[in-house]
């Protein structure tokens, strides 16, 4: 428990940092919520714009915006949407759990998938079925994300109609219960394939080379020196200190998966977290995309805390205290 | 000599070197193949593959798909090359300076690249473009903002360990200024991880390229395979030629660049190899 | 009666591109009840291969038994099946090994790791799997069994997590042990309990000890019986009588006459002239703590240390690992800063200077590293790495050069040595051209860590040689750091125990060794391995006629 707090605390800074980094940024770019909200109007006098900056604190020097924004991100209020005439929380909020879903479903299965290939290749090693493992990594490591989600659309939904093309459930439907659940995975499974793809082949490698370089280590030649025998070699002693560089790198890369979750999400329309960035972004909407960046922050922080506990739990070399 | 020796054992670095070739190739001479202006109107707009005068087709404005990758071939290549340099050179400024100096630095720079990897990456390089305005300048800028951590990160990590090495605290006793210690002594043993890391950073830069044009991020000017694909994204029922062609370009460059890569890997570590 | 083990015309081949096809070649040898059996050789001499050999743990297909037999109990193993090796493997032949941290898992208790042993060879109930673990580490010795069960590796000391090693070997009394250089990371104090144990429980248990080792300190201290191997050959075996008293191979006997023994050095007088003094040096690293972390450990690697170095002498500092010794001598190179007290070069303190005031004292206290292979960059030219110092102080390139050929001589390597890169040369050979780097720029002062102590015993005795030349020929005033008594006994004329950072003991070496004041000293001394015979045979040496 002291352990959580203590990780927590030391996220604090940089979250802190994180949001003044994006908020200094986003003051670079050129225009305004007021700009992009009178040009739609079409004719807005520069009295009418001047009022709208005052009424948004826009007017204030940035210490000053600066300021208030931070005092009010302490207490969860990350300000008003004036794209969307709603509070951005509110916003976040109701899109957070698409975007949370997705992450999971896709941290399980290329976790999962990947230490099992990489595990299965590794006990094979040279034999036809590493280097058909080996071959599939290799390319799906060198796929680009839209495409492979461009591809399954036209193959699994256009031409075998296995699975819908786009958003993350079927309204019309008005699906309750189990039925609704069932409605979500079946859309959930080809944006969960396309951001997994790139990872699971990422994880497979590592795990491949993680077991061959343990495979190698002394105290394997104690456990054979014992009498053990291979499978209790191979999936016990070995096993286990080979999955702490792949749990490390899964932590390592849950930034980068929130980042590739944008692509996912605008080529299936997934309603999350990503597609509304990149909505905010060309709606010059910063108040919403400061919320976004210091949200997905805030889902990193937690992830990797679990994924520290996970690793703790595996290492007994480290301390939680 | 031994060095092409080793890497020529490594037959999938050999074929990933043709290709590269052959894309290198492809993105000089797209200009004489291809003198039009890729984006122009060269025909009857939808055209399969082989029809009309097509090589891959047609788009739904008549632009031609194969005129397209080879002028994006330039685009990928020369922006998966400058943001790598880019990156690999402040990477190595800064993770030598962490790396040798410890402290504060150190301390410095290790938050600042814990702070990289919370924020989403691809979201940042797209904020990035979106507010310098989409260019070559911008996305080169960008993808280097975003990848040079990693650089920096190994880079210090082996000025740590090679500081204390014995070789390096005899420079010390001889009284070495610290810059000749770094520049002449320890950069040289380090290079070969640095090599590695930035011809794989190589790949992701034109992943990452391909995706922001596919986004709509790219230089508008400058035709793109990312651009293609996304263009090409409503046509999915109707023109299946005008994705499936440019993303097969990325995705044989990128394969090309990593086998090539693992390549330069066996061959400056032959003895990771041995153990397979 | 019949052997317990029979090795004939053994031969363990190595891969195509080795530098000789066999690692051991047309190997007899023979173990029997009860006895233990030290195979010596120094590095690459295959006796560690032998050992896997028996054990059936060869890194196949690479290397492999190519002919020959070594029969166990009339069953032939280099013929048996896999499972029938893993059925003897820990119940009828057990094995430790060199480094007991990389020899455990690091994420499995000790408990867990002993509990394989039964597990995999018999049926026991866990109630009597556990009973019988924890009266294995009552035998061995080690402290509060109960919490050593529940324990990481890590969590252990060296020398505890040796004697866990020792348990798991013993767990089902086995009538075979072999120890691969069991003792050889150890401190020599941990040594000589952990060889005592290793002897107790083999008499205890009637065991056959196969003993690979390179120390024929070791050799005296716990052999019955000795064969010696160089380059995959036996060149000798005998009782240790035979072996040790009256070698008859020269390659045996070179290698004893290189041991080092016990026996000072005769001692020679003191220069009054005092060209360096150490006062009250305070050093302390911090572990641990950090920005939200709260305290660390504190380590004090330097207390109150004072120390005077006479022109011409040879100052020996020894103590164990963690004593502190190697961070005086890198305070006094100032490779580390030390935090209070004095280092007096003629009458500049050096301790206080930075770094461009430190530059003109620096060519006049150089450094011999101990790892010949990490103290040569492995980019550069030897040539350039022995005259870069020379011209950083502003020597010509044509200077430098006549100056690096010269010290190439000096320690005795060839000419063409210049031209060529570190990898083209021999442990001993760098450590050679460590030492030219360091007289390069002519120091008054030579501060040498751990020397010798990488290097195989034939090589350490020409490297003491070459030092204790170059003390005379320079005119040198030499620091010596080492954890090797028998080393000090050879070129130090005084010596400094430390010990947790603090020197508890100054004085001439004759003397110290002849009368320890301190405890500490004392059992130093009784711990250093073969010191009975090997002082023996120089004293009878001594007295001729």
């Amino acid at each position: 428990m002291r352990y959580v707090v203590k990780r927590l605390l030391q996220a604090i800074p940089i979250v802190l940092a994180i949001i003044i980094l994006n908020f200094l940024l986003l003051q670079l770019a050129e225009g305004d919520a007021v700009d992009v909200l009178a040009g739609e109007a079409g004719s807005a006098t520069p009295e009418y714009m001047a009022e709208l900056r005052a009424k948004f604190g826009l007017d204030q020097p940035l210490p000053v915006q600066l300021a208030v924004y931070l005092k009010n991100v302490v207490f969860l209020d990350l300000g008003y949407s004036f794209r969307h005439e709603m509070p951005v929380s509110e916003l976040i909020f109701d899109r957070l759990l698409a975007t949370v879903l997705l992450m999971v479903a896709t941290i399980t299965l290329a976790v999962g998938f990947g230490v099992f290939l990489g595990l299965v290749a590794a006990m094979g090693l040279n034999t036809w079925r590493d280097t058909a493992i080996s071959i599939f990594a290799l390319i799906t490591y060198a796929t680009p994300l839209f495409w492979v989600g461009l591809m399954l659309i036209v193959v699994f939904s256009l031409n075998l109609g296995w699975f819908p093309t786009s958003g993350m459930e079927n309204f019309a439907m008005f699906y309750e219960g189990w039925d609704r659940v069932k409605d979500i995975a079946h859309h959930l499974v080809l944006p969960t394939i396309t951001l997994a793809l790139f990872y699971l082949a990422l994880y497979t490698r590592l795990m491949r080379a993680s077991m061959l370089e343990q495979a190698g280590q002394d105290y394997v030649t104690t456990a054979r020196a014992k009498g053990v025998t291979e499978n209790r070699i191979m999936f016990v002693h070995v096993l286990r200190n080979a999955l702490l560089p792949v749990v490390t790198m899964a932590g390592v890369q849950v930034g980068a998966l929130i980042g590739g979750s944008v692509i996912v999400e605008s080529v299936f329309a997934w309603p999350g977290l990503g597609m509304l960035a990149f909505e905010a972004l060309f709606s010059r909407d910063l108040n919403l995309l400061l919320g976004i960046f210091f949200l997905s922050a805030l889902l990193v922080v937690a992830v990797n805390l679990v994924v520290d506990i996970v690793y703790s739990s595996l290492d007994p070399r480290i301390e939680v205290d | 000599m031994t060095f092409w020796k080793l890497f020529a054992r490594n037959r999938g670095a050999v074929i990933g070197l043709l290709i590269l070739f052959l894309m290198t190739f492809l993105a000089i001479t797209a200009g004489l193949f291809f003198p039009a202006d890729p984006f122009s109107l060269a025909g009857v707009p939808m055209s399969p593959p082989g029809e009309n005068g097509f090589l891959l087709g047609s788009d739904s404005l008549g632009r031609d798909v194969a005129a397209g990758i080879a002028h994006g071939a330039k685009t990928s290549l020369l922006i998966g090359l400058l943001a790598t340099l880019v990156a690999v050179f402040v990477g190595i400024v800064m993770g030598a300076l962490a790396g040798y100096y410890g402290g504060i630095i150190d301390n410095l720079l290790m938050r600042f690249t814990e702070m990289f990897q919370t924020i989403p990456s691809f979201i940042f390089a797209i904020l990035l473009v979106a507010i310098m305005k989409p260019s070559i300048e911008s996305i080169v800028i960008a993808i280097a903002v975003v990848s040079w951590p990693a650089v920096a990160r190994l880079v210090r990590g082996e000025f740590l360990s090679l500081r204390n090495r014995e070789f390096v605290q005899a420079c010390h006793t001889l009284g070495m200024s610290d810059i000749r210690i770094m520049l002449g002594e320890i950069l040289p043993n380090c290079l070969s991880p640095v090599i590695v890391i930035g011809s794989l950073m190589v790949a992701t830069a034109i992943l990452i390229e391909s995706g922001l044009a596919f986004l709509g991020l790219g230089d508008p000017n400058i035709m793109s395979w990312g651009f293609q694909i996304g263009a090409g994204r409503t046509l999915l029922r109707s023109a299946w030629w005008v994705c499936t062609f440019p993303g097969i370009a990325i995705l044989v460059t990128v394969l090309a660049i990593n086998l090539v890569g693992e390549g330069i890997n066996d061959a400056l570590n032959p003895r990771l190899r041995e153990r397979t | 009666m019949s052997r317990l083990l029979d090795i004939s015309d053994l031969h363990v081949a190595l891969p195509a591109e080795s530098q000789r096809p066999y690692a051991v070649e047309g190997m007899n040898l023979h173990l029997d009840p009860n006895e233990i059996l030290c195979v010596v050789g120094e590095s690459g001499s295959g006796k560690s291969l032998t050992a896997r050999a028996v054990m059936g743990l060869l890194p196949k297909p690479h290397v492999q038994i190519s002919k020959g037999s070594v029969v166990f109990e009339g069953e032939d193993l280099a013929q048996a099946s896999d499972e029938r090796l893993r059925e003897i493997r820990g119940s009828e032949i057990s094995m430790i090994f060199q480094e007991p941290m990389t020899a455990l898992n690091p994420v499995m208790t000790i408990g867990t790791q002993i509990d394989e042993v039964f597990r995999f060879h018999q049926r026991m109930s866990g109630k009597e799997r556990r009973s019988r673990a924890l009266k294995l580490l009552q035998d061995v010795q080690l402290p509060d069994p109960e919490q050593t069960l529940k324990a990481y590796p890590h969590e252990l000391s060296g020398g505890q997590r040796q004697r866990a090693m020792i348990a798991m070997a013993l767990a089902l009394d086995p009538k075979i042990l072999i120890a691969d250089e069991p003792t050889t990371a150890l401190d020599v104090t941990t040594q000589a309990q952990v060889l005592k144990l290793i002897k107790e429980m083999q008499a205890a248990h009637g065991t056959g000890v196969l003993f690979i080792t390179h120390d024929f300190g070791v050799v005296a201290d716990i052999a019955d019986r000795v064969c010696v191997m160089q380059n995959g050959l036996v060149v000798e075996t005998g009782t240790t009588e035979q072996v040790l008293g009256s070698p008859s191979h020269p390659y045996t006997q070179a290698l004893i006459a290189a041991v080092p023994d016990l026996v000072p050095r005769p001692a020679r007088p003191r220069s009054t002239e005092i060209v360096m003094r150490v006062k009250n040096l305070e050093k302390t690293y911090r572990s641990g703590g950090g920005l939200f972390g709260g305290k660390g450990r504190v380590v004090h690697a330097a207390n109150d240390v004072s120390v005077d170095l006479a022109r011409g002498e040879t100052l020996g500092i020894v103590g164990e690992s963690g004593s502190g010794k190697s961070t005086v001598a890198r305070c006094i190179v100032r490779l580390n800063d030390a935090e209070a007290g004095q280092i007096l070069l003629g009458d500049v303190d050096l301790r206080p200077l930075g770094r461009a005031a430190m530059r003109p004292h620096r060519s006049k206290i150089q450094m011999v590293f101990q790892d010949p292979f990490a103290s040569l960059n492995p980019r550069t030219r030897i040539g350039k790495i022995i005259a870069q110092g020379p011209m950083m102080y502003g020597a010509s390139a044509k200077e430098a050069k006549d100056r690096t050929l010269e010290l190439l001589e000096i320690v005795g390597l060839d000419a063409r040595a210049y031209e060529r890169f570190p990898h083209e040369f021999s442990g001993g050979q760098r450590q050679r051209i460590g030492i030219a780097r360091a007289l390069a720029l002519e120091p008054e002062i030579l501060v040498a860590d751990e020397p010798v102590s990488a290097l195989d015993v034939s090589i350490q005795a020409q490297i003491l040689t070459l030092l204790d030349e170059i003390r005379d020929r320079m005119n040198l005033s030499m620091i010596f750091i080492t954890h090797d008594l028998r080393v000090a006994a050879q070129v130090c004329d005084r010596i400094a125990v430390m010990q947790r950072g603090k020197v508890i003991e100054v004085g001439p070496t004759s003397t110290m060794f002849a009368n320890p004041t301190e405890t500490y000293t004392r059992e130093l001394l009784a711990a250093v391995p073969g010191k009975d015979w090997f002082s023996e045979k120089k004293i009878a040496a001594a007295k001729p006629g």
